[in-house]
């Protein structure tokens, strides 16, 4: 494990096309470039020689009213004069990437992979006892995240060309997606702290962009501010975490931490603290409680950006972030039992969420958080690589119920510009019986929803089971069993993780299904006039939801359990990642692999079948599209609905205990009482008026009288006089 | 190009020539002014300023060379000059340059030319008398930074504050009187007590010496005080930095000089002047008397006051309703992070006062002369005159953004490594006070992004903004230079940061020794 | 001889002391401390008489400034009458605080 034991040359992927990794991030950036400047060059108008000298004349009308409402027309708006270069370059470059790390996956299958593969760019900061070099880190864990990036994302990509190819903003849109998946790479491959940090706060960025793109709706505006607030009280516990690695450690680089982190003792202070302090970082990032209500709000982005920042990848990086610090969370139980609580406890709390909202990206949002809450069990309780193996399943599957329902809202959207309809296209009661508008939507958006809710062999079902099955067996034999959380035992505590995620998935299944029950099946509820423009998304839309479709329904057969040996190869991803995450899985628990006897693994598998069946039937039997309304005629909703409905009130309830409390005071008591009254005010225009003061009764003397002035000389002189004659 | 610099023998006469092209230059501005005294306002208008620009650009260039020609590994001064100048007293005319002063020096000749653009079409009463202003004040920093004699650096330090006292009070805004007198007598309050602390040491010098001295490497290497003289020397220097810093609660006066200040001012107080306070901190106050700084009460008190400054600022900027005076508070807060960085005394968090030092210029610099360019258009700088306007201007809300996330410190600018670098170093000294600063990245995220929000996004509801119009050339090409700088020190420091290394190292190895040397009374060290 | 011109100057100097702090008419004051001024001349000259000629050589110089400063008050005088119509001094306060 010792990096400096492997020179940058002599590892068997340097003499392969792995050594052009640099390249990988370097595409969507030179993207991000041309994209950006062509944003620039479409919407520029340099301004006169002498800026104040332009009146009021000419640009009367508002400018951003227009572009808004371009498609208020009933024949297509003329798309942006760069649109063409703009669709090549922007999933151009993605495609390149993708192919170029396909191809260093290959280079990797072929080469023994029992060490990391380091590549130094630059030196970065290089400061007293801080070496920080520009790094590289390219591992399974890396690659596996490389794949999911470049892969899912060349999708999203090729999906937004047809998304957005009305939309004025084109070449920004792309230019943003491929400075996303630049920073996204970064994380995922930067080989200290401080770089992945960079990458971590650059997808933030991406995002905070993103979620505004269409920044003339305040609500907009306001998500994007959110959700980088909200990232940033997280980042700040990944700043304090890698400040208290670099004082106990004296370094940043990734193996350097790992490698001290095995000597230090197992549960202690320090390893606790600095994977607490990770851990908020991945509450900011991966939307975990208490950090999760940015997430929600996020969906004020385009459809394609929910589906690959807030789904695919970069809320997942707060899993990936855990699974790379491995050896230290696996030296602090406490801290691996917190993270597994909190992860469990948001996949329940966010599902009840999810069962009663009624826009359809609000609930995939919700579910969102819901999965990243079961991720975060799985690498919470050191099952790295069911973490992993659910981060990809889950990349793939929501995805695909992301751009599905991109499609949808699309073609509502469309149906009522033709119409001149201000209804809401996101909202399941204007939905309904859309099977027979789009049929291949429909039915790749229910193997999606089979697979979330874990019916056997699609994808999901081997991802999950995999985590209800590690956590299950951490509780007699681990680490974490002998540990204990704010005086609970270890044991309790993962037997209550266990039982909010057996909960969570039976809600799940329940959700899923009715939003495919709301949105597909039932009487279509749209107006008359909009019937008629419903129809399937064009292919360029669709396209990609196939391939998710296919990656959706196989990808359990990565991570085969050896239960199912049967149908083929067990464990690839197990073995793939072993490297990487194996010794800290194995230090959780205790040295040797987790094993269940067959009939209880078996009962697991069988109630966790019945459970995805038991909701999903459930949500036939008891919910009636038929009896839906459109939202316009839809009645408040009341008692334990409105609380579901409107989240628990939880924004509220931060906005009166931690925002408007602190504006209010720096407003009122800061800025106004202290600084403009105290130190302005009392000390500094109080000195002036002091001396004001005393200069006033001074000039109290200067009668201007000559006369007086002449009596107190007298005065004076015969004081003096005096004083020397008689002293 | 270091071949070329040493066979003109550029360290032998550029300090002086750098000081003197001011001069020269306002003779030069004078000389226009009485030549051209029949001519049309406006036709004098356009000349002075090309003129102005010219001199100023003529300044940068020759200072370029000081990138290649000073060495800062060498120990010692570089570039140094010595002269007699009042024999009398023993003040000699006595300048150098290691790699923290040269780097703010390059700083001061590259910020001037592009705040003489941002004034570009702003100033157009008594523009002569405006750009000979600018020059003398550039003479007076660039003296500051230079200076190797107390009574000279005195003298610079003093120089510089009547041109802004000028700029400010003449050229300024609506509340200018007020502004311009705060400033002046807040930052004269705090230098006075420092005169007297410098005729003190001067006197204490010339006993040693035998002869009138007022040399700081003298004075630096042979007086010895007793521990109360020193911690009141130390207060009496540390006041006049703290104010100019400005560290909280000495820092109302910079909110209302900012706000009032013509574009040039603001940028010059933020990106230099401001610098002067933490140049003192760095080149004066921790090494001449390092028993008294590194004192643990004073030092807590010192440190304690940079995170209330760090957090306060950011509070209190978030909720200004004046875009100007929020950019005002703000530098309180990352001026705090300079005070930390340097208080904390490591070398990672030195290097990273010194990098937030000149990043802070840089951003901040910009985001003035973008709210200038604002204003210029709309004539307002209440944020709520705002909203949606980067439907309109979008080179401005492009540029705009670019340079507020480097402010609030998003990897990838020049303002994360600075303040990175800060908390790595200082977390090894100080943890408590480290782990609340970084609580800025939060608040300084909000008040920006808020602020950025109700500037240029939202819906464009005000017609009055639909008819701004955006960036012109000039800007453009002002502003472009600081969005390399950000990009480039945000990827790439190490060039900046190798030229700081060795003198940052060479002070907290140095403090960190004499701090714990055994005081010797001034009586018993006569050589 | 000595008591009687020493008498006689304080006598002087006393009147124009009262002259100058009694009176309000600028010119009858200005007249007040050249009285003044006379007195000290007596008694420069009187006491010559046990110093030797250097009293003698200070009244002369007096008498000139006193002449110059005759000119320059007077011109004053007259220029403040310009402004203000009137020479009272009591009414003549640019100095009050």
């Amino acid at each position: 494990m010792n990096p400096a034991m492997i020179p940058e040359g002599a590892h068997p992927l340097a003499a392969t096309v792995a050594r052009l990794v640099w390249l990988l991030p370097l595409l969507p950036l030179l993207g991000f470039l041309i994209n950006g400047t062509l944003a620039m060059l479409g919407v520029a108008k340099i301004g006169p020689a002498d800026p104040s000298a332009n009146g009021g004349h000419g640009h009367g009308e508002v400018p951003g009213h227009a572009d808004e409402h371009a498609h208020d027309d009933h024949g297509h708006p003329p798309r942006h004069k760069f649109a063409k270069i703009v669709s090549l370059v922007g999933p151009g470059v993605l495609v390149a990437a993708f192919a170029l790390a396909v191809a260093i996956f290959a280079a990797m299958r072929g080469v023994e992979m029992e060490h990391p593969y380091l590549l130094t760019l630059f030196s970065w900061m290089p400061v007293g006892d801080l070496k920080l070099d520009a790094t590289i880190l390219l591992d399974p864990l890396s690659m596996t995240m490389v794949m999911v990036v470049t892969g899912v994302g060349m999708l999203i990509h090729v999906f937004s060309v047809g998304y957005m190819q009305d939309d004025p903003g084109y070449p920004r849109y792309f230019a943003y997606l491929n400075l996303f998946v630049f920073f996204m790479l970064l994380l995922v491959l930067g080989g200290s702290y401080p770089l992945l940090f960079v990458g971590w706060e650059g997808v933030g960025l991406c995002s905070y962009l993103l979620i505004g793109f269409w920044f003339s709706e305040k609500a907009n505006a306001d998500a994007g501010k959110k959700a980088f607030i909200m990232n940033r009280i997280g980042d700040f516990g990944f700043l304090v975490a890698m400040l208290l690695m670099f004082a106990n450690f004296g370094t940043l680089d990734i193996l350097g931490v790992a490698e001290q982190a095995a000597e230090l003792p197992m549960g202690g202070v320090i390893a606790t603290t600095i994977a607490l302090f990770l851990f908020l970082g991945c509450t900011g990032k991966s939307a975990q409680i208490p950090l999760y209500t940015w997430l929600p709000d996020a969906m004020a982005g385009p459809t394609p950006v929910s589906a690959l920042i807030h789904a695919a990848t970069m809320v997942t990086a707060g899993v990936y972030l855990v699974a790379r610090a491995s050896g230290i969370f696996s030296m602090a139980p406490v801290a691996q039992l917190t993270v597994a609580l909190v992860g469990a406890a948001t996949a329940f709390f966010a599902a009840t969420i999810g069962l009663k909202q009624w826009d359809i990206k609000k609930v995939l949002a919700y579910s969102t958080v819901s999965q990243l809450g079961y991720m975060f069990v799985a690498v919470g309780v050191g099952a790295y690589v069911a973490g992993i193996f659910h981060l990809v399943t889950h990349a793939f599957f929501k995805a695909l119920l992301f751009l599905g329902s991109g499609s949808v809202i699309y073609v509502l959207h469309a149906a009522y510009h033709k119409t001149h309809n201000h209804d809401d296209a996101q909202d399941m009661r204007n939905m309904g019986g859309l099977r027979q508008y789009m049929p291949i939507t429909f039915s790749l958006m229910w193997i999606a929803t089979l697979a979330i809710a874990g019916i056997p062999l699609f994808s999901g079902f081997f991802s999950k089971d995999e985590i209800l099955t590690s956590v299950f067996a951490r509780i007699s034999h681990s680490t974490l069993a002998d540990a204990s959380l704010l005086g609970m035992p270890g044991g309790t505590v993962l037997m209550i993780v266990y039982g909010l995620a057996v909960a969570s998935a039976l809600m799940t299944a329940i959700y899923m299904a009715r939003m495919m029950l709301y949105t597909f099946h039932g009487p279509n509820r749209t107006g008359e006039g909009e019937r008629p423009h419903l129809k399937e998304a064009p292919w360029v839309m669709t396209g990609p939801l196939v391939v998710l479709g296919a990656l959706t329904a196989f990808g359990g057969w990565l991570n085969v359990p050896a239960l199912l040996g049967a149908i083929g190869p067990v464990g690839g991803l197990e073995h793939f990642l072993e490297p990487v995450v194996g010794e800290a899985a194995l230090r959780t628990t205790l040295g040797v692999a987790p094993h269940l006897p067959h009939s209880t693994e078996l009962m697991l598998v069988g109630a966790a079948i019945f459970i995805a069946v038991a909701g999903i039937a459930f949500a036939v039997w008891r919910l009636k599209p038929a009896a839906l309304v459109p939202r316009k005629d839809a009645p408040e909703s009341t008692g334990i609905d409105r609380v579901l409905e409107n989240k628990y009130f939880v924004d509220e309830g931060y906005a009166a205990a931690f925002v408007n409390p602190t504006v209010n005071a720096s407003r009122t008591v800061l800025w106004k009482g202290f600084d403009a009254g105290i130190i302005d005010g009392l000390f500094v225009n109080g000195s002036a008026l002091l001396a004001r003061a005393f200069g006033w009764m001074g000039s109290q003397l200067q009668t201007g009288q000559v006369g007086t002035y002449a009596w107190v000389l007298l005065i004076g002189v015969i004081t003096l006089l005096g004083a020397f004659t008689f002293r | 190009m270091t071949a070329f610099l040493s066979s003109i023998n550029y360290n032998a006469w550029i300090v002086p020539a750098l000081l003197l092209l001011p001069v020269f230059g306002a003779v030069g501005l004078w000389a226009h002014a009485l030549l051209t005294a029949k001519a049309p306002a406006d036709r004098r208008w356009r000349e002075v300023r090309i003129l102005a620009f010219a001199f100023f650009l003529a300044e940068a260039l020759l200072s370029l060379g000081l990138w290649w020609s000073i060495d800062p590994a060498a120990a010692g001064w570089q570039a140094a000059v010595d002269l007699p100048w009042i024999p009398q007293w023993g003040v000699r005319f006595s300048v150098g340059l290691d790699g923290i002063a040269m780097m703010l020096v390059l700083l001061t000749t590259l910020m001037m030319p592009l705040a003489v653009l941002g004034s570009w079409t702003s100033i157009r009463t008594k523009p002569h008398a405006y750009y000979v202003m600018l020059l003398f004040l550039t003479v007076g920093m660039l003296g500051v930074f230079v200076a190797l004699d107390l009574v000279l650096f005195y003298v610079m330090w003093e120089i510089m504050l009547v041109p802004m006292y000028l700029i400010i009070g003449v050229w300024g805004g609506e509340r200018r009187l007020y502004a311009a007198i705060k400033f002046f007598i807040y930052t004269m309050i705090g230098s006075l007590l420092m005169l007297v602390a410098i005729l003190y040491l001067g006197s204490e010098a010339s006993r040693v010496a035998g002869a009138p001295n007022f040399s700081y490497d003298f004075i630096l290497s042979n007086v010895r005080l007793d521990p109360t003289t020193t911690l009141w020397l130390f207060g009496a220097f540390a006041l006049a930095f703290a104010v100019k810093v400005p560290m909280f609660p000495f820092h109302t006066w910079l909110p209302d000089a900012h706000v009032e200040a013509p574009t040039a001012g603001s940028v010059i107080l933020a990106a230099i002047m401001l610098k002067m306070g933490t140049f003192g901190f760095i080149r004066f106050a921790l090494p001449l008397f390092p028993s008294a700084a590194m004192n643990p009460a004073v030092r807590s008190l010192i440190i304690a006051l940079a995170v209330i400054g760090i957090v306060y600022g950011a509070l209190v900027a978030m909720v200004q309703p004046d875009f100007k005076k929020l950019v005002a508070y703000s530098s309180v807060s990352h001026l705090g992070f300079v005070m930390l960085g340097i208080f904390s005394l490591t070398v990672e968090s030195m290097q990273g006062a010194l990098m937030v030092n000149i990043n802070h210029g840089v951003s901040t610099g910009a985001l003035f002369l973008l709210v200038g360019m604002l204003y210029e258009r709309r004539h307002t700088r209440m944020i709520e005159d705002y909203g949606g306007i980067a439907k309109v201007v979008p080179i401005f809300a492009t540029i705009l953004t670019i340079v507020s996330l480097s402010s609030i410190g998003v990897p990838g600018t020049n303002g994360f490594i600075g303040e990175f670098l800060v908390l790595v170093g200082s977390y090894k000294t100080q943890p408590v006070a480290t782990v609340i600063s970084a609580t800025a990245v939060i608040f300084a995220a909000a008040y920006l992004l808020w602020s950025l929000q109700r500037i240029i996004y939202n819906k464009l509801s005000k017609p009055e903004n639909a008819t701004i119009r955006d960036l012109n050339w000039r800007e453009i090409g002002l502003l472009v230079p600081l969005l390399i700088a950000i990009v480039w020190m945000g990827v790439y420091p190490k060039p900046v940061l190798e030229k700081t290394e060795a003198a940052a190292r060479r002070l907290v190895t140095y403090v960190e020794a004499s701090a714990n040397r055994v005081p010797v009374s001034a009586s018993n060290t006569a050589r | 001889m000595l008591v009687e011109a020493l008498a006689l100057s304080a006598l002087l100097f006393t009147i124009g002391v009262v002259g100058v702090l009694t009176r309000r008419n600028a010119i009858i004051i200005f007249m007040c401390v050249e009285l003044m001024l006379n007195a000290v001349n007596l008694s420069f000259v009187a006491l010559s008489k046990l110093y030797g000629a250097a009293g003698q050589v200070f009244v002369v110089f007096t008498m000139a400034v006193a002449a110059a400063e005759a000119a320059v008050g007077l011109a004053i005088i007259i220029a403040i009458f310009r402004h203000q119509r009137t020479v009272n001094l009591q009414n003549i306060n640019l100095l009050k605080g």
